[in-house]
């Protein structure tokens, strides 16, 4: 794709664990620090390690003002070699593994504890809003106010018209996460969601409608990456890092999104993973409109662009299904708790490579894929990112 | 098809006045220069002085070859609607009262998609033209309207709050001795208005035209004297509180500078009507206008300084007046800030010498009353908040736009040096 050709190395003796999820609140009046030190605490405590034995952190928050991961370090005792703070939104999970394995390669950090977590106060979601980004203030705040919800309904009317979806196609999606969230506790939503209720629900934005929309809440995601040996060491179920890709602000001239950075990336993706598509267990895609998860299913190449449509009605999407997605139910049905919806499929995903997601565990799970996907800046969501996965350590 | 608006009934005391909410305020510094060419109607967008690229939005350096020369430029405002919405939600108060709200994604001619507000008339995937103007808090915004003219077009809900439509709305004229002033009574009652109040200091004086005025249903003659603060008080008590729009008549002019005259007489005068006599309407009617920008069709929604052209920058054959008019705009300013919040807008209409007994020794071209009335009728209409009438001041504004010590030294160089 660039300008000069690029030998990917891949993640040798570097593996992710102890998948962490502090279960979701819908508003609570503590601060985002205190979701993340849970987080943490809760990281440490299920690997056996103390804050001492942390030499990486790496932090994702909307809500974290004044602080950084910076200032989180001498809040939560840590004194890491290596730092980062990633403020990539939905992108910030694959994000934090691709740089944590790097640097665990590479020998400048161990073990990375890798957290995302925010806060959800009264008016917290307005006052982000209003100040997301320069463009957003200058070009699309002004023009209704209607957050993402407006941003992506014209992503959605777009897609509709060129591709041929309907809303049906987009509520099996939301449907079958559903029926995958009853299957997992902490999910804030858990009430059956039926076809006809999906399409009964109050229009938000047309064409979107009230389950298209993800639920603003506050909770916490972590999970560790570390060098291959320490985590035998220590006795933990692992994930190996088979491939991963990022890309920033593609296709800045398509007039409407209606593909993101994976389109420019997949091959990239499957070659150094060395599997292929139709070899994957499961698919976490990040939710926040169904759309979304949509184009990520034609972008990471499961089908051919503009097939979205005809690939939700092939598949059964739920955890015992012919294509397991979202199989904790994702943000649509456990809530979006700011920068951990970023984290949130790649939580879930380590949990069902590591055979630890319980109730909602896909059988016999070798190969998973998360993919990431952040940050409408004014038009279009401008971060995206993947990852595959594999069970094992080598 | 948009319905047209209903001519509001009396206004019932028991219910609340809606309180005036503004759409979202911020802009980056860049983006200010979008509000500053809105403001006059223009729609433009950043070019790239290196590469030619257009961009939006508001940037500080080109995304194609970043240059950091980008200039605000008049663009090609046809395109096509590719996407759309209707945004039933909101997290802002001034759009929660005014939903559903319909905006949408638009393919310009000229290569770039931008978000705008949409016109009720404009049909799915239809063809549109682009305006820019000023909403509620100020700030310059898009609207896409239907690309030909559609009945009641005016009237759409979206497109109403962007403007100041005389149309069912009462207007006070703060003088009306003026030709001037009746050419502007008349043009108002010509767009629709309700009423038409005519300010009249002396009233025991007539005037040439009194009698035309007095004939037409919908005027009102109302004692007005803006030189006398009980005047100017008494007139807002009586009808301070359903002037919706209201238009500064009241101009002193009067030739000479500074060493012509022997004393500041003459001076006084003309700062007593051109500056004290803004200041002491704006005291009287400014409150009243600020607290209803929200409430229903008439709400109140534009006060109108017809200021010289020379406010901008003094003409010596008219100085001691110009330095009057000066003021006037300086005031006229720090009204805009008062007033932001309320919804109504301040707009200033430069304009150069008019057709009038005092600018007779001028050579033309010059502005007749009916021509200024008209455009600034229009300028309502469309929701224009700076606007220049007339050759002379277009030139005048556009040269001090450009270089306003240029423009200084031209007008005081000795004549034939």
């Amino acid at each position: 794709m660039g300008r000069w050709d690029n030998k990917r190395q891949p993640y040798d003796s570097v593996v992710a664990a102890v998948p962490v999820s502090v279960p979701y609140q819908r508003f609570t009046p503590d601060p985002a620090h205190w979701w993340l030190a849970r987080a943490l605490g809760d990281l440490l405590r299920g690997a056996g390690l103390h804050p001492a034995d942390i030499d990486g952190f790496t932090v994702s928050s909307f809500t974290l003002f004044p602080d950084t991961a910076v200032g989180l370090t001498q809040h939560l005792g840590l004194t890491p070699r290596w730092l980062d703070h990633i403020p990539m939104g939905g992108a910030s999970g694959v994000v934090a593994l691709r740089r944590a394995a790097r640097a665990v390669q590479a020998g400048d950090a161990s073990v990375v504890a890798c957290v995302a977590g925010d806060a959800n106060h009264v008016d917290s979601f307005r006052n982000m809003l209003s100040s997301f980004s320069r463009f957003a203030q200058d070009a699309s705040y002004p023009y209704g106010a209607g957050g993402p919800n407006a941003s992506f309904a014209l992503l959605t009317d777009y897609y509709m018209r060129k591709y041929g979806a309907t809303r049906a196609d987009f509520g099996r999606i939301a449907v079958a996460q559903r029926a995958n969230a009853r299957r997992y506790a902490p999910a804030l939503m858990q009430e059956a969601l039926s076809l006809q209720q999906y399409l009964d629900a109050r229009p938000i934005s047309d064409p979107i409608h009230l389950f298209d929309c993800v639920m603003p809440c506050a909770g916490a995601e972590a999970f560790l990456v570390m060098r291959a040996d320490i985590a035998a060491e220590l006795g933990l179920k692992t994930v190996k890092i088979l491939s991963t890709i990022e890309r920033h602000n593609a296709f800045p001239d398509d007039p409407v999104q209606d593909r993101g950075g994976w389109a420019m990336d997949k091959d990239e993706l499957w070659d150094m993973a060395g599997i292929n598509p139709d070899q994957v267990d499961f698919l976490q895609t990040y939710d926040d409109y169904p759309v979304i998860s949509m184009m990520q299913f034609e972008d990471l190449g499961f089908c051919a662009k503009g097939e979205g449509p005809a690939f939700v009605r092939g598949h059964d999407l739920e955890i015992s299904g012919s294509f397991p997605h979202n199989t904790s139910g994702g943000q649509l049905s456990v809530g979006q708790a700011g920068a951990a919806g970023g984290f949130l499929g790649l939580v879930e995903a380590i949990r069902q490579l590591t055979g630890t997601a319980s109730d909602t565990q896909v059988k016999g799970a070798k190969y998973g894929v998360v993919s990431g996907f952040g940050m409408i800046n004014y038009d279009r969501g401008v971060c995206s990112a993947a990852a595959v996965l594999a069970k094992g350590s080598q | 098809m948009t319905k047209p608006i209903l001519k509001p009934g009396r206004k019932n005391p028991q219910i609340r006045t809606v309180h005036p909410t503004l759409p979202p305020a911020y802009r980056s510094r860049k983006a200010l220069g979008f509000t500053v060419a809105a403001a006059e109607g223009r729609f433009c967008l950043q070019r790239c002085d290196d590469c030619g690229k257009l961009t939006y939005p508001a940037r500080e350096a080109c995304p194609a070859c970043l240059s950091m020369n980008l200039r605000w430029q008049d663009v090609d405002p046809a395109g096509q609607l590719i996407a759309e919405t209707t945004i039933r939600t909101s997290t802002n108060s001034y759009f929660r009262e005014r939903t559903p709200w319909r905006t949408g994604t638009v393919m310009l001619d000229a290569g770039v998609s931008v978000l705008a507000h949409i016109h009720g008339d404009v049909t799915p995937q239809g063809r549109v033209r682009m305006i820019a103007r000023t909403d509620k808090s100020g700030k310059g915004v898009m609207m896409a309207l239907p690309e030909k003219e559609v009945e009641n077009m005016a009237d759409d809900k979206q497109l109403r709050e962007l403007t100041c439509d005389p149309k069912h709305r009462r207007v006070l004229i703060t003088d009306g001795r003026s030709d001037v002033g009746q050419a502007m009574a008349r043009a108002m009652v010509n767009a629709g208005a309700e009423i038409v109040f005519v300010g009249l200091a002396e009233e025991w004086r007539g005037f040439p035209g009194q009698a035309a005025m007095t004939e037409i249903a919908n005027v009102e003659i109302v004692p007005l004297d803006v030189t006398n603060t009980t005047s100017v008080q008494e007139c807002a008590g009586e009808i301070g509180g359903k002037v919706d729009i209201l238009i500064n008549t009241a101009q002193h002019t009067r030739p000479g500078g500074i060493m012509g005259r022997r004393d500041v007489v003459t001076s006084r005068d003309e700062m007593e009507v051109n500056y004290f006599g803004l200041m002491r309407l704006m005291q009287g009617f400014g409150p009243g206008m600020k607290a209803r920008g929200a409430d229903g069709v008439n709400s109140a929604c534009a006060w109108v300084n017809l200021l010289s052209v020379y406010a901008l920058s003094n003409k010596p054959d008219f100085g001691s007046t110009s330095a009057s008019q000066a003021a006037a705009l300086s005031l006229a300013q720090c009204f805009r800030a008062e007033m932001a919040g309320s919804g109504v807008k301040v707009v200033n209409a430069y304009h150069g010498p008019l057709e009038d007994e005092w600018h007779q020794p001028l050579p033309p071209p010059k502005v007749s009353p009916n021509r200024l009335a008209r455009e600034v009728t229009g300028a309502l209409q469309q929701g224009l908040e700076d606007i220049a009438i007339g050759e002379v001041a277009v030139d005048v504004r556009g040269r001090w736009q450009e270089d306003a010590g240029v423009l200084e030294k031209e007008l005081t160089q000795i004549e034939g040096m």
